[in-house]
């Protein structure tokens, strides 16, 4: 799948601003406030940018707008006010023809995995690719192989109705980066699993984010982002009211492999983390 | 690292859309049917439009003069030398006199025998016209005049367009009765889209939130319900097929009234029926999603 915007799809866009895929910002939000219906905001002047390559937590109570942030970026919604760009581009102004092409270059863990319950596992993961055109053949190992991966390998043909919580979790994650996504989005990813599997899923992320992938995942799990050592966005009553880099604590923490915990350490050539929170505040 | 569980090599990825056997069984006999009538309505209107066709064939190639015969000269006389007259005309392929007797058989059902004797028979001459080229009622005329012979022409000409008009009529309602078969056909493919789509909204969501295009999805619906429509087609074209073949045999060789002649060549009538259906199926369930999917984002 072509990670650039088609022809096509890049003069419809009307882009204010190039895309540098080396640079980005993948996501941009300027002053955007939500509401569904009449209802009050859901989100309030949430502004923030997400740099290509880069690997956020998005934290906050039950009700605090996390998923309908997530919404907004992987275009289940529209923004009632401020800006939304993706990839450089305001979404608001690319043709609605053209949205497909910036959706597949986003791959989503939804919160209630939203699996197809009549295909089994196999298929489900095939999804994306189907849908952008992929030859069978071209992916059926690749599917097996990442299927085995997250655990899933001796039920590829499973019906997602007979896996567990977990495993339609880990179904649901193979989907959404089968693609290799340019951004990842998971809404309560590790929910449902457990510690050792979780962290096996958020060594997946991360190897996704070293190679490229731009990563955001909405989760209540505190431990998982206190040990992934990652920076945080945290909304709170709708607003983004602060950024943190958390660091695992030193001496309680488990094993998790070189990749995570305390020994992990962002890449040299990590592109600087940017952002755009009206009131800041660092946390330890 | 097993991969014992993969599909193998000749894998090919399930349908997308799940079937939907109980609504499925239900959307084939209503599209069956509907597809029966139509056919019924496609073999009625052949065969009507075949009918009104042999009515004015027959029309055309026949004229009839009644003769009044001159002072002294008998009316088989007249009718003798009327016939005479107009066999040479160009256009006219037969002329004879009808006999009294014959046409004292034409009327005795309508007037009774007792009558026919206290009435003045008219005396007919029957004209059979060249089908290519027929004479007009103006050169039977002239013909007539020529020979000195008092006479009216009748070419039929009035009950030849009350043939053609009917023809007409039931062209006409044959083709908007198959109009709204077609029509009912389509509303009822697009109430099972629309019902498919709300049934299956979590498929429609995903698929859409992973970057399907609209035409991608539509075209799902599309294939689902025109695949649908073929097979209920060629049950209902069928199903016609064999009540037209039944009225055919029950009916002889010469059709199953003179009003409603079918001839077994009227069974391929129906055979674009499975076609027609799944075309109609198609278009009905691709409009029905585009127009859904368009008012999402």
């Amino acid at each position: 799948m072509s990670r650039q915007p088609t022809p096509r799809a890049a003069a419809a866009y009307g882009a204010e601003e190039a895309f540098d895929p080396t640079t980005g910002p993948v996501v941009r939000f300027q002053n955007v406030g939500m509401r569904y219906g009449r209802a009050p905001e859901v989100l309030k002047d949430v502004g923030f940018t997400l740099p290509v390559g880069s690997f956020h937590f998005l934290t906050g109570p039950s009700g605090a707008g996390k998923s309908s942030l997530l919404k907004l970026i992987y275009l289940a919604n529209r923004a009632s006010r401020g800006t939304v760009q993706l990839f450089g581009h305001d979404v608001e102004r690319v043709a609605r023809a053209d949205l497909p092409y910036l959706r597949r270059r986003i791959g989503v863990v939804f919160q209630e995995y939203r699996l197809l319950d009549h295909l089994p596992a196999f298929d489900n993961v095939a999804l994306p690719l189907r849908i952008a055109g992929r030859k069978p053949q071209t992916y059926r190992d690749d599917i097996a192989e990442l299927l085995t991966w997250v655990g899933l390998g001796h039920k590829m043909q499973a019906m997602p109705a007979t896996l567990s919580g977990g495993e339609k979790q880990r179904l649901a994650i193979a989907r959404a980066v089968v693609t290799q996504p340019e951004l990842l989005l998971a809404d309560e990813p590790t929910g449902n699993i457990d510690p050792e599997m979780s962290l096996k899923i958020l060594r997946l992320f991360v190897e996704l984010n070293r190679m490229g992938t731009t990563v955001l995942i909405a989760t209540h799990d505190q431990d998982l982002v206190g040990r992934a050592g990652m920076p945080v966005l945290h909304l709170n009553e709708g607003r983004l009211s602060r950024k943190a880099t958390r660091r695992a604590p030193e001496p309680a923490a488990p094993d998790y492999g070189p990749e995570l915990g305390p020994e992990y350490e962002p890449e040299p050539d990590e592109p600087e983390l940017g952002y755009d929170l009206g009131d800041e505040e660092g946390e330890a | 690292m097993s991969l014992s569980d993969a599909p193998g090599p000749r894998w090919r990825p399930a349908p997308l859309l799940p079937r939907d056997e109980e609504r499925e069984v239900s959307l084939h006999f209503v599209v069956a049917v509907l597809c029966f009538l139509a056919c019924l309505m496609a073999v009625g209107g052949v065969s009507a439009d075949r009918a009104a066709r042999g009515w004015a064939r027959d029309l055309r190639g026949e004229a009839t003069i009644q003769v009044r015969p001159r002072l002294g000269e008998t009316g088989d006389e007249a009718a003798a030398r009327a016939a005479e007259a107009v066999a040479g005309v160009r256009g006219v392929t037969e002329a004879a006199a009808l006999e009294k007797q014959k046409a004292e058989a034409l009327l005795e059902p309508w007037l009774g025998k007792a009558v026919l004797q206290d009435l003045p028979i008219p005396h007919l001459v029957t004209v059979r016209l060249d089908r290519a080229h027929p004479a007009t009622a103006t050169d039977l005329k002239k013909a007539l005049d020529r020979a000195g012979v008092d006479a009216d022409v009748d070419d039929h000409a009035r009950w030849l367009k009350d043939v053609e008009r009917s023809a007409g009529v039931v062209r006409w309602a044959v083709a908007i009765l198959f109009s709204l078969t077609a029509a009912a056909a389509a509303a009822v493919i697009a109430f099972a889209t629309r019902a498919g789509m709300a049934a299956r909204r979590d498929v429609v969501e995903v698929l859409h939130l992973t970057g399907a295009k609209d035409a991608f999805i539509a075209n799902l619906f599309q294939l689902r319900f025109a695949r649908l429509a073929a097979v209920s087609g060629v049950f209902g074209a069928g199903a016609a097929a064999a009540v037209t073949a039944l009225i055919e045999l029950v009916g002889g060789g010469q059709g199953f009234t003179p009003a409603l002649p079918l001839t077994w060549m009227d069974l391929l009538t129906v055979s674009p029926c499975p076609l027609v259906a799944a075309t109609v199926a198609a278009l009905s369930a691709r409009l029905t999603t585009l127009r859904l999917l368009r008012g999402t984002l």
